[in-house]
């Protein structure tokens, strides 16, 4: 009976939490891709990280904001830029501030700031603790550049998509050649990944084809950027790289919180040994 | 003795005082709408076709729920009637989520994902679990082009 | 706190003590030589598990208090500031937000434990009446504290509870208006309303412990239920709680410990909601709401009455009816160990619980609701048909006179 009642809860806790990632349109279930912060072990693959974070610099960053990251966590321990190649040797940098190239990335942007001592604003060169800096001063200055669509904040988007890494590499990956008999509107472009219902564009037979409606034109073509590691650049590497770097963007803390974690389950585990021993001597002699 | 403990949770002062919302309605083109936000609350702005404010017309009375004539619903608060033009609530009279537009649901006006319920080309509820039409606030219209909700 | 004490003060500090304030005989009347049954089986370890889990959810919560920031600008990025930039700030969070799952998960098991075994029967009802204050309690601030991250979830969720008071505009109208902008201190859900919910959240947790603490006194007044359903007869059918208990229930607390450390360390954010980590935004309403997954049930139940005021009703209706259980359910036999019948309709009741949190999880959509309605109506059903019925009809099978007798009779069975 406790069995029966056990697997019962279990599955119901199991059915609970399969909230069906397709209920908001009819999209394709995102590819299964392999990755290298998955599973218990996992940890973000820093070459992958840093690549990444050149495609969002040299791509998206054009529209996307990261507003909730700062330069400084690119160096922190954990980030793509914690170790640095200094001549043949890796460095590490215990204060981000002494980073040089996370020095060098937030050198690029123009921060405003202020008011000086007359009470005027004026720019000057980022530094690690500033954060990121956004495309656009706000969001319907994003609007109006965007043709109305509004381009998601990246911090947490992992995170805020169901099965996020996997759906977002599929996003990237899944601009296919719009089917036969699908209108697509102006201004918008067809992907098999991206939730939405085709019913009233579709003119060909059958059901109307998965996926939906997306104002992000295609954004990543074969050779884009340009990797200093000599990778090539075809949109599957970049997209799975910018994935990695937008999982660490969203879970800094995954690496630190795995290994506590092994540390806890450790422990917990010898203590429920040692109790379930001590359990058994004392009760050995009372019927029950 | 107790009420100033109950009444500091209602609307305080400067939300109460929160200005009215202009429209500028020369921007919406014919079969679209937009959300503004009024005190805290997104209202829909509608420009209507010429076919959906002939079906919202032709709805007789007894087949609502809350019965309410369009000509009721898309007159402004100083009388003027100009049925292109539809304001009304966009919170769900169920439970409070913001409808889909353009036609959406089975009565060709608005549908509300969370339960289900279908709204016509008036905003009037047709069928689901909301037990009044979305609601019209206040409005008048400042010119031809401009509207002031509140 | 019942029966005579059998505490001994050593002469000196704790015999002074002991005249003035006997703290040290409360501590030992109740938690060491307390007298309980010694057939207790695992389901009866959930009461010290759930004494962790609200005193792991005080502490994480009254720390993270002093990271976050309760306004709506800010709520969203003092939340991603805890988790990135405050020391173990993920680590507490995690804890916090995952705790609130395991709790629930306890509560319940802890609930269907009472219902099985008939824990909720004389001389206990007033022990389950303060049961289900707890977990009212549980779900309110449950509740309030989703809406603290000011996410979507956060947002929609607020805004579809608080809605439901506005179905009271059918019994009068304008009442039911008025009570939701009482409670959002303006016209929609906004800035006072999160304000108030931070306060509320940070208060409910120690009115809980409150009554929980009531809960425990109420439960040592007749002592233990125990499996068999047959009151203590004789010092000889119970064991000192410590060191018997206390060791169990510690083997116990650590097992569901360390489900919760799975969670926390290696899946934190499989029990909430992708959502969440999008900003509220009062102009979009996510295309699918749901609450938690501990109010599945009732979302559900909610749901699957087509009328506003009914499905508000119904829902408050399934956790009022438990307040009346005790009197629903007359049947001599505690135990459903010996009612044959009954634990049929038991496990039917189990079961029709866990599909409405399955349906409370689907869009509601023709045949959802339908399988929502059979479940509601069955719901109700067990507690207002089934259990009085049975308490006339059912003849308890082999009752056993006394707890010793049951145990010799399962030793007998066991070799």
């Amino acid at each position: 009976m406790k069995k029966t009642l056990f697997l019962g809860l279990a599955s119901a806790l199991a059915l609970s939490l399969a909230s069906p990632a397709d209920a908001a349109g009819y999209a394709k279930q995102p590819k299964d891709v392999e990755w290298s912060f998955s599973g218990p072990f996992g940890t973000f693959d820093r070459a992958a990280m840093q690549r990444g974070f050149q495609v969002y610099k040299e791509v998206c960053a054009a529209c996307h904001s990261m507003k909730l990251l700062s330069y400084r966590a690119l160096g922190e321990k954990g980030g793509p830029f914690e170790y640095v190649k200094i001549g043949d040797e890796l460095k590490h940098f215990d204060n981000p501030n002494d980073n040089p190239v996370v020095k060098a990335i937030a050198a690029e942007q123009v921060i405003t700031d202020g008011p000086d001592e007359v009470g005027d604003m004026f720019e000057r060169p980022g530094r690690p603790a500033d954060r990121f800096v956004s495309p656009f001063p706000n969001d319907n200055a994003a609007r109006a550049a965007n043709n109305q669509a509004l381009p998601p904040d990246m911090s947490v988007i992992v995170k805020a998509r169901p099965n996020g890494a996997n759906y977002i590499y599929s996003l990237l990956t899944g601009y296919y050649e719009p089917p036969a008999g699908l209108n697509v509107p102006v201004g918008q472009y067809y992907n098999a990944y991206f939730p939405g219902d085709l019913k009233a564009y579709w003119k060909g037979e059958g059901h109307a084809p998965k996926g939906g409606f997306i104002s992000m034109a295609p954004p990543l073509i074969d050779d884009i950027v340009t990797y200093s590691d000599g990778t090539p650049a075809t949109v599957e590497q970049m997209s799975k790289d910018l994935v990695t770097f937008l999982a660490w963007a969203a879970e800094p803390k995954m690496e630190e919180r795995k290994r506590l974690g092994f540390g806890v389950m450790l422990f917990l585990g010898i203590l429920a040994l040692l109790l379930y021993g001590s359990y058994r001597t004392l009760w050995r002699d009372i019927k029950h | 003795m107790v009420w100033p403990f109950v009444d500091q949770m209602n609307p305080s002062g400067d939300t109460l005082a929160l200005a009215s919302t202009e429209v500028d309605l020369s921007q919406i083109p014919e079969g679209a709408q937009i959300k503004v936000m009024w005190r805290g609350r997104p209202m829909f702005v509608r420009h209507r076709t010429k076919a959906e404010i002939e079906e919202a017309q032709s709805v007789s009375l007894s087949q609502l729920k809350d019965p309410q004539t369009d000509e009721d619903r898309a007159t402004a608060a100083d009388g003027t009637y100009r049925p292109e033009w539809l304001v009304m609530s966009a919170n769900c009279t169920h439970l409070g989520c913001v409808p889909l537009g353009d036609g959406a649901g089975e009565y060709n006006g608005w549908f509300c994902p969370c339960h289900g319920s279908h709204y016509d080309s008036s905003g009037r509820i047709r069928k689901g679990p909301a037990p009044t039409n979305l609601p019209v606030p206040e409005y008048v219209f400042l010119s031809d082009t401009k509207i002031k909700i509140g | 706190m019942s029966g005579p004490s059998t505490y001994k003060p050593k002469p000196g500090f704790e015999t002074w003590l002991d005249q003035r304030l006997p703290l040290i005989r409360f501590a030992n009347d109740t938690m060491i030589d307390f007298p309980t049954p010694k057939n207790l089986n695992y389901w009866w370890t959930f009461g010290g598990i759930l004494a962790v889990c609200l005193v792991l959810q005080i502490i994480t919560g009254i720390v993270l208090a002093m990271n976050y920031v309760a306004h709506t600008d800010l709520a969203f990025q003092s939340v991603e500031r805890i988790m990135r930039d405050v020391n173990f700030g993920w680590l507490l969070r995690y804890m916090h937000s995952n705790g609130a799952s395991m709790f629930f998960l306890a509560v319940y098991l802890h609930m269907a434990r009472g219902l099985y075994y008939g824990s909720y029967k004389a001389p206990r009802e007033i022990l389950w009446i303060l049961g289900v204050i707890i977990f009212l309690l549980m779900m309110a601030t449950a509740f309030m504290g989703y809406v603290l991250p000011w996410g979507q979830m956060s947002y929609w969720g607020a805004m579809v509870i608080t809605n439901l008071f506005s179905s009271f505009d059918q019994l009068i109208p304008g009442l039911g208006t008025s009570i939701t902008t009482w409670l959002w201190g303006g016209f929609s859900v906004d800035n006072p309303t999160l304000n108030r919910f931070f306060s509320l959240h940070y208060l409910l947790p120690f009115v809980i412990f409150a009554v929980v603490a009531l809960h425990v006194w109420a439960l040592h007044v007749p002592g233990n239920n125990n499996p068999t359903g047959i009151e203590v007869k004789s010092k000889s059918e119970t064991v000192p709680f410590h060191p018997y208990y206390t060791v169990k229930d510690g083997f116990a607390i650590v097992i569901f410990l360390m489900l919760f450390a799975a969670f926390v360390f290696f899946n934190p954010n499989a029990l909430g909601h992708a959502d969440n980590y999008i900003p509220a935004d009062p102009l979009v309403t996510p295309a699918h709401i749901v609450p938690e997954w501990y109010f599945l049930p009732f979302y559900a139940m909610l749901r699957a009455v087509p009328d506003k005021l009914g499905g508000v009703l119904v829902m408050f209706g399934s956790i009022g009816l438990l307040f009346i259980l005790p009197w629903l359910d007359r049947a001599k036999t505690k135990s459903m160990r010996y009612r044959p019948i009954a634990k049929q309709f038991w496990f039917l009741f189990i079961i029709a619980f866990l599909v409405l949190g399955y349906c409370g999880s689907q869009p509601a959509d023709g045949p959802i609701v339908l399988v929502a309605q059979i479940a509601t109506g069955y719901y109700f059903a067990y507690f207002l048909i089934i259990l009085p019925l049975l308490a006339k009809l059912e003849t308890p099978k082999g009752v056993p006179t006394s707890i010793s007798a049951a145990v010799l009779s399962s030793d007998k069975k066991g070799q």
